[in-house]
């Protein structure tokens, strides 16, 4: 079993979900593909998706909805 | 009697302007901030400043609880709450003034009767400020509003009353296209918002954005005339004037006197400011909002009458009453700002949380420069992007767009890149030397120039 892990590009606000009144991206055991969004950074009111760079199994969140996140920080982790 | 010390519920360049107004009125200061800003440049000039929360701004300057604590540890008597954040939140205003603490603003009711459309369009009507045609609420059946279309004028919009931010709108041309559109627009509200309630409006094609600034003490009411903010970027002003070129003096006078009309109907206290859309082709003006609160662009307005606006909300809300009268207040010379902001221009706008080195301000005559930058700062990447304002004043306008060239070309940030080559590009277009745009110019001009804005310095 390796393990990846997705970090994000950007410093800001962490959101595991595209809206307040919707649904999490992913979830804790969710299947994650390349490619797919796992959550969003803020950015001066600027949203940009944060996405897995590999296949695998989201095994944990390292960052919780709403934290403040600096560049090449790692949001979650993937077992593939 | 008065304020005297009060809480900056804020932060950045706003922060710093409310600072340096309390000072000169001899009022203490206290500073709340985000744990991201305690580094910021109006913790370092205010008297105190106290930590409310995390960096997200949900978690400390919206947090209304945390902002009532710093107020009452520090013993304060005023809160102001700038614009943003809790600036019209009704609640916050309420509790502000529960705990026995003036609020530089309107009190919540009012904050409540002009943040929602409805009741503001009707206070409007209700004052004699013309508002756009429109069905005056949701429409009927099909033939009720075809007939209310007819009675409005075409090009109508068809809008969704559960809309918002431009979702579920539709432009009717004419009698027949809104037979087709009608049934349409009634149909996908219904699926996309649950709700098919439609209303009409009609659309005022090149319109300009004249917004005109008041004053009241609950009693008596003066305006400060107008500012055209046109030029606009994603509905948001970047460039903004005073007085605008396209009004003629009587059109002003009505204009303004329309904005004191409303604010007297309402018994308005504090600084607002009343928008309008502006129609050139006709010289009419339309009612499209009152902001209950300072605006980022008020410093242009103090530029051509002289008076200082975050002190005369603070005395008005310490008690004291209105120290102008509308006879005091004259207009003289032209002033330009442009907001500077923490954006890449030549790669589309992108938010640029860099830091500032090798600062250079903008100087000498006319040239005012209102931020939150010194060397070294850190911009963080977790609010909106404005870090200042400049403006400049001239005896025209002419010369104040030359002057504001100089001044734009004096400004050094080093690496953080900035707005400030629009502004050179800006300056040197045509259509914005002889004034001639609308609220839909900016964004086609930005697509045609995109790639031409220098990004480098002293060019």
């Amino acid at each position: 079993m390796a393990k990846s892990e997705i970090r994000s590009p950007l410093p800001g606000v962490f959101y595991r979900r595209p809206s307040p009144e919707e649904k999490n991206y992913k979830e804790v055991g969710d299947d994650v593909k390349a490619g797919d969004v796992v959550g969003l950074v803020e950015v001066m009111k600027t949203y940009t998706e944060v996405k897995s760079d590999a296949d695998g199994k989201l095994t944990a969140f390292l960052a919780e909805d709403e934290d403040a996140i600096m560049p090449g920080q790692v949001i979650a982790e993937l077992e593939s | 009697m008065g304020i005297t010390k009060l809480l900056i519920a804020n932060r950045g360049e706003i922060a710093v302007r409310i600072i340096r107004a309390a000072k000169e009125m001899g009022i203490r200061t206290v500073q709340v901030h985000s744990a991201a800003d305690a580094g910021s440049l109006a913790v370092e000039m205010a008297d105190e400043a106290i930590e409310i929360g995390p960096p997200p701004a949900s978690k400390s300057y919206l947090n209304i609880a945390a902002v009532l604590d710093a107020a009452r540890q520090s013993g304060a008597d005023g809160i102001h709450p700038g614009y943003g954040f809790l600036a019209e939140n009704a609640d916050f205003a309420d509790a502000v003034e529960a705990a026995g603490i003036a609020f530089v603003g309107p009190t919540g009711d009012m904050i409540r009767a002009m943040g929602d459309k409805a009741s503001a369009r009707r206070a409007a009507q209700k004052a004699g400020v013309p508002t756009v045609p429109g069905s005056n609420g949701v429409i009927g059946d099909l033939a009720e509003a075809a007939r209310s279309a007819d009675e409005i004028g075409y090009p109508v919009m068809i809008k969704a009353t559960a809309g918002g931010g431009g979702r579920g709108i539709r432009v009717a041309e004419n009698a027949r296209d809104f037979a087709n559109l009608a049934p349409q627009a009634a149909a996908e509200a219904k699926s996309a918002f649950g709700d098919g309630g439609l209303y009409l409006e009609k659309l005022i094609a090149r319109a300009r954005h004249i917004e005109v600034q008041i004053l009241g003490d609950g009693t008596n009411f003066v305006h400060c005339f107008e500012r055209e903010c046109s030029l606009q970027r994603r509905r948001q002003k970047v460039w903004e004037e005073a007085p605008s070129m396209a009004l003629s003096d009587s059109m002003r006078n009505d204009l303004c006197m329309s904005a004191v009309a409303l604010a007297q109907a309402v018994g308005y206290r504090g600084a607002g400011t009343v928008e309008y859309l502006y129609d050139d082709e006709t010289g009419a003006f339309y009612f499209i909002e009152m902001n209950t609160r300072i605006q980022v662009e008020h410093p242009v307005t103090e530029c051509v009458t002289g008076l200082d606006l975050v002190a005369e909300m603070i005395a008005i809300a310490g008690g004291k009453p209105l120290s102008v009268r509308q006879e005091d207040i004259q207009l003289r010379g032209h002033a330009i700002e442009v907001r500077i902001n923490a954006e890449d221009p030549a790669n589309n706008f992108a938010p640029f949380p860099g830091i500032v080195d090798g600062f250079r301000t903008p100087g000498g005559p006319g040239v005012r420069f209102d931020h939150m930058l010194y060397d070294g700062y850190q911009i963080p990447p977790f609010y909106d992007s404005l870090l200042g304002k400049l403006i400049v004043t001239a005896d025209d306008r002419p010369a104040a767009i030359t002057r504001l060239k100089r001044a734009v070309g004096e400004l050094r940030t080093g690496g953080l890149k900035t707005t400030a080559p629009l502004f050179l590009a800006l300056a040197e277009d045509a259509d914005v030397q002889a004034g001639n745009y609308h609220t839909k110019w900016l964004e086609p001009w930005l697509a045609e120039h995109a790639g031409t804005f220098s990004d480098e310095e002293g060019t």
